[in-house]
C-alpha cells in the first residue's frame, strides 16, 4: 500500500503546514491586527476608556441660603471623589441643567437648612436624581446617602458623642476593595481577546483557504484531514497563548490589577477555553465556506456571547431565567468565573474546578464534531 | 513504496460515472454515465465548454468528489476506497493553480515538498529541475502574489510536480493566460510526457488546443460525446472545409452570406476571407462572382461544431437587428464615438493602464485582446465612467468622462464578464427591472420587452428563473438587459468566455447585425479567433497597447520570412517576445 504514511510521514507533512501558518500570519496584516492591535486596543479601551463606576458625577448644589452649617455640609461632596458639584443659583436653573444634561442630580437644600438642624429638628435635603439609566441612578443616591452618613457623623465626632443610631452598618468589601471596575473588566476582557483569536481568526482563515482554492490543492496531496486541522490548531493555539499573556501582562504591570492566583492555574484554565474557542473557530469553517458568512457566524455565535452573555460586563445572576439557561452554553462564561477568581480571589478550587470541567466538557464536543464534519471532500 | 496493483496498461477508468449536485431542492446533473479510458503516457484532452462537467470529472478522478454511480480506477486502485492512495500517486492542478499568495516561490515549494513527502535529499536536485523547466529560478524570493499570472500557472505546476507523479491532472490550466505562457506551458507538458513517461489529462476550453493532445474526450453538458484521436475526429470534415474570399464583398457580409447557405455547418472570419465549413460547397447564388474557394485543412473545431449542430438543430439569424437603430446613428462618421488620449490609471504604485490611446469610429467593431491583468477590464472600466482616470482623457460620445460620467452612461450598454443579473428573478423579470433602470415605463417598456423576447428568442423561457438558465442563455438575456435604452455605443466585456462554441458563433452573429445598424461594440476577449471579427483591434500587455489596427495589419507586422501568413496568436506571441524581457 503506498499510504501516506510510507511517505516521509506525518511529521513531515504537519512540520510543513505549521511553518505556512506562521508564515502567512506573519505576512498578512489582518491576522496580526485581529491577534494583537485588537487585543491592545480593547485593553486600552477597557482599562481607561469604559469605567462602571461614578465618579466625578456633576451634580448641581443648590443652597439658597449659604450658612456654616450648609456649607460644612456641601464641602462633603466638594471632598468626595464620587462628585463634581456645580453650584447653582436657585432650583430653576438646575433643573434647567438637568434637563440639558449637564448635571446628573439635583442636591437641594431648604432656605432654612441651618435653622433647622441647629434646633435639633430633622432638616430635609432634597434629591434628585436623573434616572434614565437606573443603574447610574441607583449608584449616584447610594453615594450621596453615604456622603450624607459620613457627615452626620463626622458631626457627631466633632460635637464630641457618637452618632445616635439604633444600627450601624459597617460594610467592607472584599477581594476588589477599592471597588475599581478595571479589575473585573480587564481580566474578563481576556476571553474576549481569546475569542476572537480562537473562533473569529480561526473561522476566518479556513475560510479563506476555501476561497483561494489553496484548499483544493492541500486535499489532493497525501495530507489527513486531522493533519490539516493540527496545522491550524497548534499555531493558533500559540498566537492566542500569546494573546493571553499580553492581555495578563498589560493586566498587571499597566492596570495594576492584581493576579492573586497562580499562574500556573490560569495557563491550564486559558488553555482549556482556547481549545474549546479554536473548537468553535473550526466548527464555523466546516459550515461557512467564505469569509464574510464565517466571519458574520463567528460574531455572532462566539464574540457576541463572550461579550454579553459571559458574565464579564452584565451579571449573570441578575439575568431573566431564559437568558441565564442560554449563558450556560456560552464557554465564555466559565472562563470568567474563572479568570475573575483567579485574580482577584485567588486559587480557589470550588470555583476553579467545576468550571474548568465544563469547558473540558465543551472543548471535547467540539472537536468532536469538528472531527465528525470534516471530510477530505469537496461537498 | 510498495507499486499498486499491476494496472494493465490503463491509468484511468471510468466506468458509467454519474454525478448530481443538490443545492437546496436543485438538483443538476453534472455526468451523465461518463466513461472513458485513458492509456499511460501521452496527453489525453478534456474538452468542453463551461458547465460541462469537465472539473467534476478531474475532482471525481482526484478523490476530492464521491460519484453517486459508476467506477473510477486511477493506477488500478478504486477510488471510491483508496482516496488517500490516490492522493499519494497523482498530481493535480486546480484551475486556481492552489498557490499560497503570501509566500514566496520558493516556500510554495517546500510546503508542497513537505506535503509530498519529499525526502530533504531529493529536493535540491528536483527544484533544479523544475525551475529550470519552468524559468522561475530568477524569481524563487519573490511572492506568489507578485508573479505574473502565466508564472503563477508555471510555479502551480511545479508545486504539483514536486514529487513526479504517474498521472497528472490538469484543470484548465491555460485559461486566461497569455499565449506565450500558454505556448511554455505546452512545451513544459510535451517534455514530461516524453521524458518522465508521465500520463496527462488535461482540460480546456479552448478548441484549438485538443490538436495537441494525443487523445480527446469530448464533453458536453455531462455526456461524453466523442473519444479519439483529434486527428480521427477532424478527418470526418476532409472535404467540407474551404477558405472563400471575396474582392467586392466585406468578410462579415461575406460570412453571413455563407452561414446562412443550404447545407453550411459553419463559417467564420479568418485571415482576409471566411472559413466555410459546408456540405454544399457550391450551392446557387450565394457566392458572389469573384469568389475564390480553396479547400481547407479539417480543424478539429469542424467536427466538434457539426456535432453540437446535430444535437442543437442549429439557428439561423440574418440582416441588421430591428430595433436597435440608436440616436446619433446619422452623425457625421468621421468624428470618433470613443476618443482615448493617453489615459492612464493607477492603484497605489502600480499601473493598471498606462498611457492608452485610440480611437473608435461610428458603427466600428473595435476589440481589446490580452490575458488576464492586461489592464482591458480597467481601461473598460474608465469608457464606461465607472472607474476615473489616474491621468489623461477620455471622451464616449462627444462627452468628457471626467465631467459628465452620467451623461456618457445614458448612451452605453454594459454587459459585464458576470453578466449582472438577477439570479432569482426571471427572464421578464430582468427585463423590466434594467428597462426601468433606464427610465421605461408604460407602453413603451412593454413593447422594448416584447422586442428583447422577440430578438434574443427568449420568449419560452420570458418566466424561467434566470439562475437556471444554460451559460449561452444568460449571456444572451445580458445581451438584452444591455441594449434596453437602445445605446449607441456597446461595451462587451469578455461576453462569450466559457460559452460553447456554437453560442459563441451565434454571439457574434448578433454583434455584427448590431454593427451593420449603426451600434459601436466594444468588445474584450482573450480568445485568439475572436480577434479576428473585430474591424480593429488593440493588443495589450501589462497596461499598454502593444500593437493596434486592423487584424490584417497587425498580422502583417508579425510577418517573417520562415512564417509568411502568421495566426493571430503567433502575431501576439511575436509582439510580446519583441518587448523587453521582466528584470528579476
Amino acid at each position: 500500500m503506498t499510504t501516506s504514511a510510507a511517505r516521509g510521514g506525518w511529521r513531515m507533512r504537519l512540520r510543513g503546514l505549521i511553518r505556512k501558518e506562521f508564515r502567512q500570519i506573519v505576512r498578512d496584516p489582518s491576522s496580526i491586527a485581529i491577534a494583537f492591535l485588537m487585543p491592545v486596543a480593547l485593553l486600552l479601551l477597557f482599562g481607561y476608556g469604559i469605567s462602571l463606576d461614578a465618579e466625578e458625577v456633576p451634580v448641581a448644589l443648590v443652597a439658597p441660603q449659604p450658612s456654616a452649617a450648609s456649607a460644612s455640609f456641601t464641602s462633603a461632596f466638594y471632598g468626595s471623589r464620587y462628585f463634581a458639584p456645580r453650584p447653582m443659583p436657585d432650583m430653576a436653573a438646575a433643573e434647567a441643567a438637568l434637563m440639558a444634561g449637564r448635571v446628573d442630580g439635583i442636591i437641594r437644600l431648604q432656605g432654612n437648612f441651618a435653622r433647622r438642624l441647629e434646633g435639633g429638628g430633622s432638616a430635609p435635603v432634597q434629591v434628585i436624581v436623573n434616572g434614565v439609566d437606573a443603574n447610574n441612578a441607583r449608584m449616584i443616591s447610594g453615594y450621596v446617602q453615604s456622603t450624607w452618613a459620613n457627615w452626620l457623623a463626622q458631626r457627631a465626632q466633632a460635637a464630641g458623642g457618637e452618632l445616635d443610631m439604633p444600627v450601624q452598618v459597617e460594610p467592607r468589601i472584599w477581594f476588589n476593595g477599592e471597588m475599581r471596575s478595571r479589575n473585573f473588566l480587564v481580566p474578563g476582557l481576556i476571553a474576549v481577546i481569546m475569542t476572537l483569536i480562537g473562533a473569529l481568526l480561526t473561522a476566518l482563515v479556513m475560510a479563506r483557504e476555501w476561497e483561494r482554492g489553496t484548499m483544493e490543492a492541500l486535499m489532493v496531496t497525501p495530507v489527513a484531514i486531522r493533519e490539516i486541522l493540527l496545522g491550524k490548531l497548534i499555531p493558533y493555539f500559540v498566537l492566542g497563548t500569546g494573546g493571553m499573556l499580553l492581555a495578563v501582562g498589560m493586566a498587571v504591570f499597566l492596570f495594576d490589577v492584581p493576579l492573586r492566583g497562580s499562574l500556573w492555574v490560569l495557563l491550564i484554565c486559558s488553555s482549556l477555553f482556547l481549545l474549546a474557542a479554536l473548537g468553535m473557530g473550526l466548527l464555523i469553517s466546516t459550515i461557512a465556506r467564505n469569509q464574510f458568512v464565517a466571519g458574520q457566524v463567528a460574531i455572532i455565535a462566539t464574540f457576541l456571547p463572550a461579550f454579553i452573555l459571559s458574565g464579564f460586563i452584565f451579571d449573570i445572576g441578575s439575568m431573566p431565567w431564559a437568558l441565564r439557561g442560554i449563558t450556560h452554553l456560552i464557554a465564555a462564561r466559565y472562563f470568567v468565573a474563572i479568570l475573575q477568581t483567579v485574580f482577584l480571589a485567588g486559587d480557589v478550587w470550588p470555583v476553579i474546578l467545576p468550571n474548568a470541567l465544563a469547558l473540558l466538557l465543551m472543548a471535547a464536543l467540539f472537536f468532536g464534531l469538528v472531527r465528525r464534519n470534516s471530510r477530505k471532500r469537496l461537498e | 513504496m510498495t507499486r499498486p496493483r499491476e494496472p494493465g496498461a490503463v491509468v484511468l477508468e471510468f466506468r458509467d460515472v454519474g454525478k448530481t449536485f443538490h443545492a437546496g431542492k436543485r438538483a443538476v446533473v453534472a455526468l451523465r454515465q461518463v466513461a472513458f479510458t485513458l492509456r499511460p503516457g501521452g496527453v489525453t484532452g478534456l474538452i468542453g465548454p463551461d458547465g460541462a462537467g469537465k472539473t467534476t470529472v478531474m475532482r471525481l478522478a482526484a478523490g476530492l468528489l464521491a460519484a453517486d454511480a459508476g467506477q473510477i480506477t486511477v493506477l488500478g486502485l478504486d477510488v471510491a476506497r483508496d482516496a488517500l492512495a490516490v492522493q499519494a500517486a497523482i498530481g493535480y492542478m486546480p484551475q486556481r493553480f492552489g498557490l499560497y499568495e503570501d509566500l514566496t516561490v520558493q516556500e510554495n515549494l517546500d510546503l508542497y515538498a513537505d506535503l509530498q513527502g519529499v525526502s530533504h535529499g531529493e529536493r535540491a536536485q528536483r527544484y533544479r529541475e523544475l525551475m529550470h523547466m519552468t524559468g522561475l529560478a530568477p524569481f524563487t524570493t519573490r511572492l506568489a502574489a507578485r508573479l505574473s499570472g502565466g508564472m503563477k500557472q508555471k510555479l502551480g505546476l511545479a508545486c504539483t510536480l514536486v514529487r513526479a507523479p504517474r498521472l497528472l491532472l490538469l484543470d484548465e490550466p491555460t485559461v486566461g493566460v497569455d499565449p506565450v505562457s500558454r505556448r511554455e506551458l505546452w512545451r513544459i507538458i510535451d517534455r514530461l510526457v516524453e521524458q518522465e513517461g508521465m500520463s496527462v489529462l488535461l482540460s480546456t476550453a479552448y478548441l484549438d488546443e485538443a490538436e495537441r493532445c494525443g487523445q480527446v474526450v469530448l464533453l458536453h453538458q455531462g455526456d461524453v460525446l466523442q473519444q479519439g484521436a483529434p486527428g480521427a475526429l477532424s478527418e470526418r470534415m476532409a472535404g467540407r472545409s474551404y477558405q472563400v474570399t471575396a474582392a467586392g464583398i466585406k468578410p462579415r457580409a461575406l460570412q453571413q452570406r455563407l452561414a446562412a447557405a443550404p447545407g453550411a455547418i459553419d463559417a467564420v472570419i479568418h485571415g482576409d476571407g471566411v472559413r466555410w465549413v459546408t456540405d454544399q460547397p457550391a450551392p446557387e447564388g450565394v457566392l458572389p462572382p469573384d469568389a475564390r474557394v480553396t479547400a481547407a485543412a479539417p480543424r478539429f473545431e469542424d467536427s466538434f461544431i457539426a456535432l453540437l449542430q446535430t444535437l442543437d438543430g442549429g439557428r439561423r439569424i440574418e440582416g441588421p437587428m430591428a430595433g436597435v437603430a440608436a440616436a446619433g446613428v446619422k452623425a457625421a462618421p468621421a468624428a470618433p464615438v470613443i476618443e482615448v488620449r493617453r489615459a492612464q490609471r493607477r492603484f497605489g504604485d502600480f499601473y493598471a493602464v498606462r498611457d492608452v490611446s485610440f480611437d473608435v469610429a461610428q458603427g466600428e467593431v473595435f476589440g481589446l485582446l490580452g490575458a488576464n491583468g492586461a489592464g482591458k477590464s480597467t481601461t473598460f472600466r474608465m469608457l464606461c465612467g465607472l472607474l476615473p482616470a489616474s491621468a489623461g482623457s477620455l471622451r464616449v460620445a462627444g462627452v468628457d468622462l471626467r465631467h459628465a460620467a452620467a451623461a456618457a452612461r445614458a448612451r452605453i450598454g454594459y454587459m459585464s464578464q458576470k453578466f449582472s443579473l438577477y439570479g432569482n428573478l426571471t427572464v421578464r423579470q430582468n427585463l423590466k427591472f434594467f428597462s426601468s433602470a433606464y427610465n421605461l415605463t408604460g407602453k413603451p417598456r412593454e413593447a422594448r420587452i416584447a422586442w428583447a423576447l422577440e430578438e434574443f428568442d427568449l420568449a419560452a423561457q420570458a418566466e424561467a428563473v434566470s439562475l437556471d438558465l444554460p451559460l449561452g442563455y444568460k449571456q444572451r438575456l445580458a445581451l438584452a438587459c444591455a441594449l434596453m435604452h437602445g445605446p449607441g455605443i456597446l461595451f462587451l466585456d469578455e461576453p462569450t468566455s466559457g460559452v460553447d462554441p456554437l453560442a459563441r458563433r451565434e454571439f457574434w452573429r448578433r454583434i455584427n447585425r448590431l454593427a451593420e445598424s449603426g451600434v459601436t461594440v466594444m468588445v474584450t476577449t482573450h480568445f485568439m479567433e475572436e480577434a479576428e471579427y473585430c474591424d480593429r483591434l488593440a493588443i495589450m500587455a501589462a497596461g499598454e497597447i502593444l500593437a493596434l489596427g486592423a487584424p490584417a495589419e497587425i498580422k502583417a507586422r508579425a510577418a517573417s520570412a520562415a512564417n509568411p501568413t502568421p495566426s493571430m496568436e503567433e502575431a501576439f506571441i511575436a509582439l510580446i517576445e519583441a518587448q523587453p524581457v521582466e528584470a528579476a
